[in-house]
């Protein structure tokens, strides 16, 4: 089941039969099929499922770096990406992007990284070092904006990632399993921060996560993708307030949805293929 | 410095005794039960992989030259050996020191150093760029990797006579030997370089919204340049032998050159100086560019 748009606003991010598949003809492996997705406007869902079954595509195409299925076959106007109603053919600066590896140009500090996304936003240079210097605080790195990549933990990386992410004022911030490659405590210590920032600046955020105790932890909604091929299953409104503490992973409500989603992750991944 | 002069790195203890009592049964060695703590780290030295000092490694690598120079001298001193096939190093030395004096030395060096410089820069100018192009999009991979590929098969020596006919004995050819030697090669190497930047470096270029031309300029160049400049380094090596090959086939000056006349009056002495010269012309080539790479590439190791 797909979470149908309130008809009420136009969804910061549609959605609209989307289809994938790989190679061609008898060795043609379908990836994705009908997907259909809102996001409102600040809204933060999260996509969870088994490996395999396309989140991270899924992302990826709505990143615009990867390609989709075209039923026009390329006559270039179809996508099934709206942003705020619109199709969106290609990446671009409308959607701020953080990978699971770490993407911090070594030759670059933690300053220098975020202005180079903000120069290639277009950004006049004496504003630049004041809004990139602005967000390595926001990420709480003021120590560390003279810092090489090669000097800075993974966490901190990351951190970058995300400062330099929002720093040119995207619509919407796309993650693929950004802690996926930290630690226990330090990916929990980023979750918070991630929060934090979020619950300041709200931002409509699709998050790729295979962690579902994260997925509930940050999320206004959580979608739970199938394999065989990859699907929406089933979605979870996560009705539990804001600003949420460290403490509600405890909570009861926070276990039972818990619960709830990671069954139905079994369920979805169980399902035979069809 | 304990880090450098200790054992294994980290605190894997316990792979550091295996290594060191499967590595390194020194005389004084017991198992690690018996002897107590103090001992185990400086019995750990020169295990797998564990890290030695500085003047350690500088001392072994001095000892090794010292103990060949010493056979040499041996050997020539005995005669076993006609100084006509092997010369002793002073005379060696002599000679060196004769052809340096009366400036055929320097000239010999500056010549030759002028065409390495030359044909290695139009052969690093030209593949760089094409380099960064074949492995950036596949178009001009399936253009250019295999017909270089299969150039680069050919004997680089084959094409000595036919280079004399084309542009003649004169500098020209020499640059031309160069180049056939080294921008194959350079092409492909850069091409790996650049197809090692990750995959996420361009999609990063792409979310920025940076056309094809600044995600090369922008983000894969700066990306691959410790590459590049690494396959330079590795590239030079080579064009020193290409430059003497050349050299020897036809010149009438030059390093090599003088290798030649040197035989033709059974000048073992010469050939011997100017082989160990160019040893070290090239090591100091070498060393250079490590150095260099080092200042450049700073922030790569920085934090370390």
């Amino acid at each position: 089941m797909t979470a149908p748009a309130t008809s009420m606003a136009t969804p910061k991010l549609a959605i609209r039969h989307l289809n994938k598949s790989f190679g061609a003809g008898a060795q043609q492996i379908e990836i994705l099929r009908d997907i259909n997705l809102d996001l409102a406007t600040n809204e933060f869902v999260s996509l969870v499922g088994t490996s395999g079954c396309g989140k991270s595509t899924l992302l990826s195409i709505v990143a615009g770096l990867e390609t989709f299925d075209d039923p026009t076959s390329g006559t270039g106007d179809y996508s099934p990406v709206h942003i705020d109603g619109a199709p969106v053919f290609e990446a671009g600066l409308d959607r701020g992007v953080v990978f699971q590896s770490y993407t911090l140009l070594p030759w670059l500090t933690a300053r220098q990284n975020v202005e180079f996304a903000l120069q290639a936003a277009g950004m006049e240079a004496a504003e630049r070092r004041r809004v990139a210097e602005e967000h390595i605080a926001l990420v709480k790195l003021e120590h560390f904006a003279n810092a090489y990549p090669s000097e800075l933990s993974g966490g901190m990386k990351q951190r970058v990632a995300i400062a330099r992410a929002l720093s040119y004022r995207p619509k919407m911030l796309l993650m693929d399993e950004p802690f996926g490659a930290l630690d226990a405590l330090t990916r929990q210590q980023m979750q918070e921060l991630l929060i934090e920032v979020w619950e300041k600046h709200r931002l409509t955020v699709l998050f790729v996560t295979h962690d579902v105790e994260e997925a509930v932890y940050l999320s206004d909604r959580i979608v739970v993708m199938g394999i065989g091929p990859g699907r929406v299953r089933e979605t979870f409104q996560v009705d539990l307030p804001r600003p949420r503490p460290p403490e509600i992973v405890e909570s009861e409500d926070f276990l039972a949805l818990q619960h709830k989603v990671l069954r139905a992750i079994r369920e979805a991944a169980q399902r035979l293929p069809s | 410095m304990t880090a450098l002069d200790g054992g294994l790195r980290g605190p894997n203890t316990g792979e550091a005794t295996l290594a060191h009592s499967a590595m390194n049964p020194t005389p004084n060695a017991a198992p690690p039960s018996i002897r107590p703590g103090p001992r185990r780290r400086k019995r750990r030295r020169g295990g797998l992989r564990a890290p030695i000092s500085r003047g350690r490694f500088a001392g072994i690598a001095v000892l090794v030259f010292g103990a060949i120079a010493l056979c040499w001298v041996a050997a020539a001193a005995a005669g076993v050996v006609r100084p006509i096939f092997l010369p002793s190093p002073m005379s060696v030395i002599a000679q060196l020191g004769k052809l340096a004096a009366d400036g055929t030395l320097w000239n010999d060096m500056g010549i030759s150093i002028y065409r390495i410089m030359v044909g290695f820069l139009i052969a690093s100018v030209m593949a760089i760029p094409l380099g960064l192009l074949v492995g950036s999009y596949f178009t001009w991979e399936a253009a250019i990797e295999p017909l270089v590929d299969f150039v680069r098969y050919m004997p680089v020596v084959a094409f000595v006579p036919l280079s004399i006919l084309w542009v003649g004995t004169g500098d020209a050819q020499k640059f031309l030997i160069i180049w056939i030697g080294t921008f194959f090669q350079q092409v492909l190497l850069v091409m790996d370089v650049v197809k090692r930047v990750p995959k996420d470096f361009i999609g990063l270029g792409r979310t920025l919204g940076l056309p094809d031309r600044k995600i090369i300029s922008r983000i894969i160049l700066p990306s691959a340049m410790p590459g590049i400049w690494d396959t330079l380094r590795i590239s030079l090596g080579w064009a020193w032998t290409w430059l003497v090959v050349a050299e020897l086939v036809a010149a009438t000056s030059g390093l090599g050159y003088r290798i030649v006349v040197a035989q033709r009056f059974f000048q073992t002495n010469t050939i011997f100086g100017y082989i160990l010269l160019l040893g070290v012309l090239g090591l100091l080539t070498d060393q250079l560019m490590k150095a260099a790479a080092t200042h450049l590439f700073r922030y790569t190791t920085r934090g370390r």
